[in-house]
């Protein structure tokens, strides 16, 4: 068969896929190893993680992030296979955490309240999960897109007001419910944290082979043949409807089983524990590891849970802001002398500002950086710090802001370079004077830069494959 | 012979506007019927009728003597009548081979817990439409074979798209293919190519083919029977030669013979 340009363009991909030398090799050798054993050797490699000693704050760092690789794992049948836009999604893990609560505390029939094993309540709960998934995905029949979103986002809302005012008696309002019982069956029950990793680890290998046999199956290839065009699917004997309901269903009993593991290990469920910033992760996590892949949605899981804990230390979450500004910069300043230029420029810009400012008013360098550390050490003579830094770093907060914007919207290449030095020193400033004391509100910040940032380098995630929307 | 298709006085209405009237249609087994009339005419609505995208507002559509009418778009794919479409709509993220295997949905039946655990029917299944995926795809020669199975539909070449979409509906198992414009952007030698191909497609896979087409050529290479529309009415029904020289198609096309208007 000649070749022809057709033909040279189609296999343009195939090309880039084959690089050359070790990595290539690697490449090609790794995609001939089945899926099962790559399985099993990630299930190994965190099967080890408990026995380098970890504390019990790492132990539980370690189960959080399983949980949110978990919930991602949900997330991704009806967001990224199905590509119904589902922001009710965290009502699910609330649901199967306050279910599985009720069946396992003291709250309900009381005095004695009802006490079930868990091989009993957790079926249940993911049962009753799977009933409300479908309830929950009816409004899918009809809407698609953004309207979906909103009618969904109203159902997340519904649960956490439901659970705060409503039954107080029973759901213990914005108390939540105390004393849950640690999960038991057969006379045995798992009481440490170590039991508890391990216990999620093979709950999440599980979910994970079941979500890789169920995308290679009739059900996963209707799911992905509707999320790229639900008419075409109509008229290719998919029933639509039924497999978007179907979509929802599948996501709601996984996020209702990563609930109840959450609700046995920590021992009590509130409200706030199921609120939309904590959802916003859990989206965070799938689109950094690329949406519509079992593995990104795991990995995407893992970065983002291990980076919110990384970020609560200032001095960390300092390296990882500092770190991202340089990455950015290496990345998009082509050529070097440019970058050169930058880095030099904002370094004499910062001494320079300081010196000028303090010669003015020696108050409003009094200040010394929120970073610890060698980083705070190499700033203190650079950046300007007042002695009460409050407001001064909340209107640099917004000036930053402002600036950007300007930078992004200017069209005079020479200008926005030479600018770019003053704005970088600015949010050195920001950084040290006001952002690195509320982890709370920064951290959100960052996962929202590198988000952005891994959408500009990278817009299919970690692992995710390249879409196209119309060619 | 039995007719495949029936269409009884149906008709379509937005509102005021007719965008079909009254249509009267007959398809028996086995037949290749062109579909032609300038933009507008309502051809595409036709096929969006019998595919059940659309409900008519009177009359009866009748595939095998069952009416079609109010059903869902995917059940009536299911009794037997596939189709392509004018502007593609593939899955274009997903493989050429999964493409097709995606239009085998209606015709397996393991569900979710059979294919988690890899059941006996869920395997024998998969089997199945594999190698019919690949049967389908290999009517197309070598065009739609071997690396590109596995590639995304997005890095096919348009004529390649269009080869894929006829493979996809050739996979929901019809007895009826209607094809919406096949040869619409194809150069000379793809043209001719795909006027070969619809008459394999009735020879070798005995389908029945409803086929809308603007390139005349193919129309007079392959029909056994030519329909023209104009205005959601049908103007002209028979052969090639009788339906291209019927006075009220050639009015339809080139407007009305200035002579004639004078006599009037």
């Amino acid at each position: 068969m000649p070749i022809g340009v057709d033909e040279w363009v189609a296999r343009s991909n195939e090309r880039a896929d084959q690089l050359p030398g070790w990595r290539g090799r690697l490449a090609r050798d790794l995609n001939r190893v089945g899926w099962w054993p790559k399985l099993a050797v990630c299930g190994v490699l965190a099967a080890l993680f408990p026995l380098l000693g970890p504390n019990d704050f790492q132990l539980q760092v370690g189960i959080n992030s399983l949980l949110l690789a978990m919930l991602a794992l949900g997330l991704n049948i009806s967001v990224g296979w199905a590509g119904l836009l589902d922001l009710g999604y965290i009502a699910f893990y609330g649901f199967g955490a306050y279910g599985f609560a009720l069946l396992s505390s003291q709250q309900l029939h009381q005095p004695n309240g009802i006490h079930m094993q868990a091989w009993q309540s957790i079926p249940l709960v993911l049962i009753a999960a799977a009933i409300l998934g479908l309830l929950v995905g009816l409004p899918s029949r009809r809407l698609i897109g953004d309207y979906l979103a909103i009618v969904t986002l109203f159902f997340g809302e519904v649960f956490l007001e439901f659970t705060t005012n409503v039954a107080t008696d029973k759901l213990g309002g914005p108390n939540g419910i105390p004393a849950i019982d640690p999960i038991k069956g057969f006379g045995h029950q798992i009481l440490s944290l170590k039991g508890y990793y391990y216990f999620l680890l093979v709950a999440i290998l599980v979910v994970i082979a079941a979500l890789h046999l169920l995308d290679a199956s009739r059900t996963g290839r209707a799911w992905r043949a509707i999320r790229e065009d639900p008419l075409a699917a109509n008229l290719m004997t998919i029933p639509v409807n039924r497999l978007k309901l179907m979509a929802f269903s599948f996501g709601a009993v996984v996020a209702a089983l990563a609930g109840t593991i959450f609700a046995a290990q920590q021992g009590a469920v509130f409200p706030t524990d199921f609120d939309t910033p904590f959802l916003i992760f859990i989206y965070a996590g799938l689109i950094l590891g690329g949406s519509g892949s079992i593995a990104g949605a795991v990995m995407g899981g893992l970065v983002v849970s291990v980076t919110l804990e990384f970020l609560r230390n200032p001095t960390e979450a300092g390296y990882l802001f500092y770190g991202l500004i340089i990455f950015t910069l290496i990345m998009r300043m082509r050529p070097w002398v440019k970058l050169a230029a930058i880095v030099v420029g904002t370094v004499a810009f910062g001494f320079i500002a300081r010196a000028v400012v303090g010669a003015v008013s020696s108050a409003a360098t009094a200040g010394s950086p929120h970073s610890g550390g060698w980083v705070g050490d190499v700033l203190d003579h650079w950046v300007i710090v007042p002695a009460n830094p409050k407001n001064f770093g909340n209107i640099c907060f917004v000036v930053l802001v402002c600036s950007l914007i300007a930078l992004v919207q200017m069209k005079n290449k020479r200008l926005r370079t030479i600018l770019l030095i003053p704005v970088i020193y600015l949010a050195a400033v920001v950084w040290e004077s006001r952002l690195a004391v509320e982890p709370s509100i920064t951290r959100q910040i960052l996962i929202g830069a590198i988000l952005i940032v891994m959408m500009n380098a990278r817009p299919q995630g970690l692992l995710g494959k390249r879409r196209v929307e119309v060619v | 012979m039995a007719p495949l298709l029936e269409l009884d006085r149906v008709g379509l209405a937005f509102g005021g506007l007719h965008a079909l009237r009254d249509l009267e249609l007959v398809i028996d087994e086995g037949e290749i019927v062109s579909v032609i009339g300038p933009n507008g005419a309502g051809k595409t609505t036709l096929f969006n009728l019998v595919t059940g995208i659309y409900e008519p507002t009177s009359g009866d559509i009748r595939f095998a003597g069952e009416s079609v009418v109010g059903k869902q778009p995917f059940q009536i794919t299911r009794l037997g009548i596939a189709r392509t479409f004018q502007s593609l709509r593939l899955f274009l993220n997903m493989t050429v081979k999964e493409n097709v295997m995606a239009a085998t949905y209606g015709h397996t039946h393991a569900t979710p817990p059979e294919s988690i655990l890899r059941l006996p029917r869920a395997r024998r299944e998969e089997r199945e439409v594999k190698a019919q995926a690949e049967d389908v795809l290999g009517f197309f020669g070598e065009r739609l074979m071997g690396y590109r199975w596995d590639q995304p539909a997005y890095v096919l070449s348009y004529a390649n798209r269009r080869r894929l979409e006829i493979a996809r509906a050739m996979a929901a198992q019809p007895r009826l293919l209607l094809l919406d414009e096949p040869a619409a952007g194809m150069n000379p030698n793809e043209t001719l190519e795909i006027t070969e191909l619809i008459g394999r497609l009735r020879d070798e896979r005995g389908l029945t083919i409803l086929v809308i087409e603007h390139d005349m050529h193919v129309v007079e290479g392959i029909s056994d029977r030519v329909v023209a529309l104009d205005h959601g009415e049908k103007i002209a029904e028979g052969s090639f030669e009788q339906v291209a020289t019927h006075p009220s198609v050639v009015e339809a096309y080139l407007g009305r013979n200035p002579e004639a208007l004078a006599e009037e």
